[in-house]
């Protein structure tokens, strides 16, 4: 699988989740301040990160994924893929 | 129909208020599953046509096993009724740590099992209902059930606060709160007891299951669309 498609499918998802624009979502985009996520729309997203990419991620982990390239960077660390 | 095709989940609904929800969302078009550790009435709940499956509420990871089968078989769960319970009665200076652990684990973890799992199913859906049955016990306390009456005003701290939490995800929860029902909960106790509470009943008479389950309907329909966190007593005045 290349970069382009992971972050591809990670913004597939912040898209359909939160319902924002595809422009919308750069890579320092914070979740809360820029896309207006909301507690428990933070705690859905992971759960459908964790569906789109088969991992669990851990609340402890989940907390530090606050923007949307760290969840790049995280998703890439732990498919193995750079 | 009011419930025509909605997936529900009754906990406990092998017999007694539960059998009657189901019976009752089976005729009004529901799609039920009866979840209960009862392996013997479960047969005789799928003879009229409904969906059993053996499940012991205080376990979490059976919950979580058995509504991903329910979404497998159904696509979904739109209805949640935590109505599994028990009692185990004694004066507080004689009961023993296994009577208030059964208690709490049945009544108030099973509750908290059951809504977890499900309530993740429904978020993705963006709508459903749960709706608890407490009892009146839980509101005005009962000599001998302190496990059953923190139990069941567990309930409605947590009906209360999932209310609020998943609002924002169209599901409303709602708590019953019925008085003296007529099931096997209630046969054991002795005539005098019940002749003092029956005093006690402006309505004069105990209430049947379906007095209950009547009201669960409301609830799980759309007719009730505005109204969540809510206790609603079906006592026949016991409480006023
Ligand atoms: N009967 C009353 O007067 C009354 C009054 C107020 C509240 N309630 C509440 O109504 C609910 C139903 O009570 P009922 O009177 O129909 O009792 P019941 O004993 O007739 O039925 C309870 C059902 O729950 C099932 N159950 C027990 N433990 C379980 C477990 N661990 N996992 C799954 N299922 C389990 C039983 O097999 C049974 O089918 C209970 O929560 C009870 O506390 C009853």
């Amino acid at each position: 699988m290349t970069e382009q498609s992971i972050e591809e499918r990670v913004k597939k998802v912040i898209c359909d989740q939160l319902g924002v624009e595809s422009s919308q979502v750069t890579p320092d985009a914070h979740f809360v301040n820029d896309l207006g996520a909301d507690s428990l729309d933070q705690v859905e997203l992971v759960m459908a990160f964790e569906e789109e990419f088969g991992l669990e991620i851990s609340d402890e982990e989940a907390q530090k994924l606050d923007t949307v390239g760290k969840v790049i960077e995280y998703i890439k660390a732990r498919t193995g893929e750079s | 129909m009011l419930l025509k095709d909605k997936v529900s989940v009754i906990t406990g609904g092998a017999q007694g208020i539960g059998r009657a929800i189901a019976e009752l969302f089976h005729k009004e078009g529901a799609k039920v599953c009866v979840c209960d550790v009862d392996e013997e009435k479960l047969k005789e709940v799928e003879k009229e046509g409904m969906k059993g499956y053996k499940l012991d509420v205080r376990k979490l990871e059976e919950v979580e096993k058995v509504f991903n089968e329910i979404v497998k078989d159904f696509d979904g769960i739109d209805v949640l009724v935590n109505n599994a319970g028990i009692t185990r009665d004694n004066l507080i200076i004689r009961m023993s740590e296994e009577e208030w652990d059964l208690v709490i684990d049945i009544n108030l973890k099973g509750v908290f099992n059951c809504s977890k799992v499900a309530s993740k199913i429904m978020m993705k859906k963006r709508s459903g209902v749960i709706i608890n049955i407490s009892s009146i016990i839980g509101q005005i306390g009962n000599p001998g059930q302190v496990n059953y009456s923190a139990s069941k005003a567990g309930v409605i701290g947590i009906t209360k606060t999932l209310a609020k939490e998943l609002a924002g995800r169209n599901i409303r929860v709602n708590a019953i709160a019925p008085g003296f029902i007529k099931t096997r909960m209630t046969d054991v106790l002795p005539e005098d007891v019940k002749n003092r509470m029956l005093e006690n009943i402006p309505l004069k008479r105990f209430g049947e299951p379906s007095d209950v389950a009547e009201l669960v309907l409301f609830l799980a329909s759309d007719k009730s669309s505005y109204i969540t966190g809510q206790v609603i007593r079906v006592d026949g005045g016991m409480v006023i």
